[in-house]
């Protein structure tokens, strides 16, 4: 095997990560902690009590100047003239065709000026794409930034004791500034777990500190370090879908459902037309979360069958923690897509039941206030 | 240090066998499960089996990855464990004892030979395992 880990991205955090005895694996072109003693233990702790994430290696753009939202509306399938002050908006960026960009969460930070959080595979493609139409300043801040996610039923009373805000009033999908353990943040009450908590966006050269500041504080709590194994499962509980698994250039919002993340009532951007042209024609696939009946792992890329004959396509599957069972999702025709419509998934040459499922496969506990 | 008992041989794929007469007990070793993680599902033949040395004679899912199981030596499957049904999770508690996987009545007992020793394989983990 070729070391290829000279080459990777590393996060302000990465000593951190290394100094804790995490396992470090490439991820979208960084080096990044998959776990630091079990991905089980570490989805628990997230679920009964508190869990740090470090997600520094996804990418933040600004944008700013009197075209800002032109720009942004012209670029997202959301609305983000809808957007207040210290809002939070989940947004898509679509090709022509109606394909995704990428998917991202966007900020209104003042009057014209918004920040968009994009996946870390696709900072570069993003950039690319972002800044094609000359509308709006743009400015790349990926590397200045750390982001660390603080997540649990525990996070709350975590973060208040070190902010000098009172962060229990910031509702889900909202956020405030302020400082926390001395460190000035941007404090986001969103995740990706479907547990409460927030995300903090720190200055790279402040977040080391931050990191063990709440480390130390979340002691009581039982606070552990979170990898990206346990970030996988807990989303997938969620049905959250991860780009490069279950959205990419080649599935549309509609079939994926995130249908209401696009609003054309808002007037044109990219995709829009392709996308109700979509519409109009009636969704043919469908992105599904399944059971499997049996304990039998389906992953990325395998076979959904139905009585033989290949129906779709696996986009993500794992075992579920919570449930004690596996749990997946993928695309299946439209007629397929029912709560209960049994499917087999072609695990290494053999048909295992699966049985499509309610989602989230687990209750959220995201605070929606 | 690795835990790698001085007893046992071994492969390149981290499998290990244990001689009990004229079978061999086999399973996977310490670092195998510390690079799999959780182990959630194992996947062992019947017994009646017939395994070929170095070839796959079973799968071990982790919560993150599917890996295949290689026999270390030839023979017929007269035992496979079937507590790993209901404890997948014992293969990383106890990779070496209660975690075992299949018993092989040895079809050609000289392929134990051919097996790495203890201090071959510390090397091999010591390499990063590759």
């Amino acid at each position: 095997m070729t070391d290829t880990s000279t080459s990777l991205k590393r996060t302000p955090l990465h000593a951190v990560h290394v100094a804790a005895g995490a396992k470090m694996v490439p991820f979208g072109g960084w080096d990044m902690p998959v776990q630091y003693t079990s991905i089980i233990e570490e989805h628990r702790c997230v679920r009964s009590a508190v869990g740090l994430f470090d997600i520094s290696h996804m990418g933040e753009f600004e944008v700013r100047g009197s075209g800002a939202l032109g720009a942004v509306q012209a670029l997202t399938t959301n609305d983000a003239s809808t957007l207040a002050l210290g809002q939070v908006q989940y947004s898509l960026l679509c090709y022509p065709h109606g394909g995704i960009v990428d998917d991202l969460t966007l900020y209104r930070l003042a009057d014209d000026h918004y920040m968009l959080t994009v996946n870390a595979s696709n900072i570069d493609k993003d950039w690319a794409w972002v800044t094609d139409g000359g509308r709006g300043t743009w400015t790349n801040v990926s590397e200045a930034t750390a982001l660390l996610a603080v997540q649990g039923p525990r996070a709350e009373g975590l973060v208040q004791r070190l902010a000098d805000q009172d962060v229990t009033r910031v509702p889900y999908y909202h956020f405030v500034r302020g400082k926390v353990a001395g460190a000035p943040c941007l404090i986001s009450r969103t995740g990706y777990t479907g547990e409460d908590g927030f995300e903090l966006y720190v200055p790279a050269e402040g977040s080391a500190a931050l990191w063990h500041a709440l480390m130390d504080a979340g002691k009581g709590d039982g606070i552990q370090p979170i990898g990206l194994g346990a970030r996988d499962t807990l989303r997938l509980e969620m049905k959250f879908a991860l780009y490069g698994n279950d959205i990419d250039d080649t599935s549309n919002p509609l079939e994926a459902g995130l249908g209401w993340v696009v609003k054309p009532a808002k007037g044109e951007f990219m995709g829009r037309a392709a996308i109700e042209a979509m519409r109009a024609a009636g969704v043919k696939r469908k992105l599904v979360g399944f059971e499997m009946v049996e304990r039998a792992v389906a992953r990325h890329g395998y076979r959904i069958l139905k009585d033989g004959h290949a129906e779709g396509v696996v986009t993500s599957g794992s075992f579920s923690p919570s449930l004690e069972r596996c749990v997946g999702m993928g695309y299946v025709g439209a007629d397929l897509a029912t709560i209960g419509t049994e499917l087999d998934v072609d695990i290494r040459g053999t048909a295992h039941r699966a049985r499509v499922a309610k989602t989230p496969f687990v209750p959220s506990h995201a605070k929606k206030i | 240090m690795a835990n790698v008992p001085a007893d046992l041989r071994y492969t390149k794929e981290h499998e290990w066998a244990k001689l009990e007469g004229d079978k061999a007990r086999v399973g996977i070793t310490a670092f195998a499960q510390e690079q799999l993680g959780d182990v959630v599902f194992v996947e062992l033949p019947k017994v009646g089996t017939k395994v070929t040395a170095m070839k796959t004679f079973g799968v071990v899912e982790s919560v993150k990855a599917v890996s295949d199981l290689f026999a270390p030596l030839s023979g017929e499957v007269v035992e496979a464990n079937g507590e790993l049904a209901k404890k997948p999770e014992t293969v990383n508690s106890d990779p070496y004892g209660q975690g075992w996987m299949i018993v092989i009545k040895l079809g050609n007992p000289k392929e134990m030979d051919g097996l790495m020793s203890a201090a071959d394989y510390e090397k091999l983990v010591a390499a990063g395992g590759h």
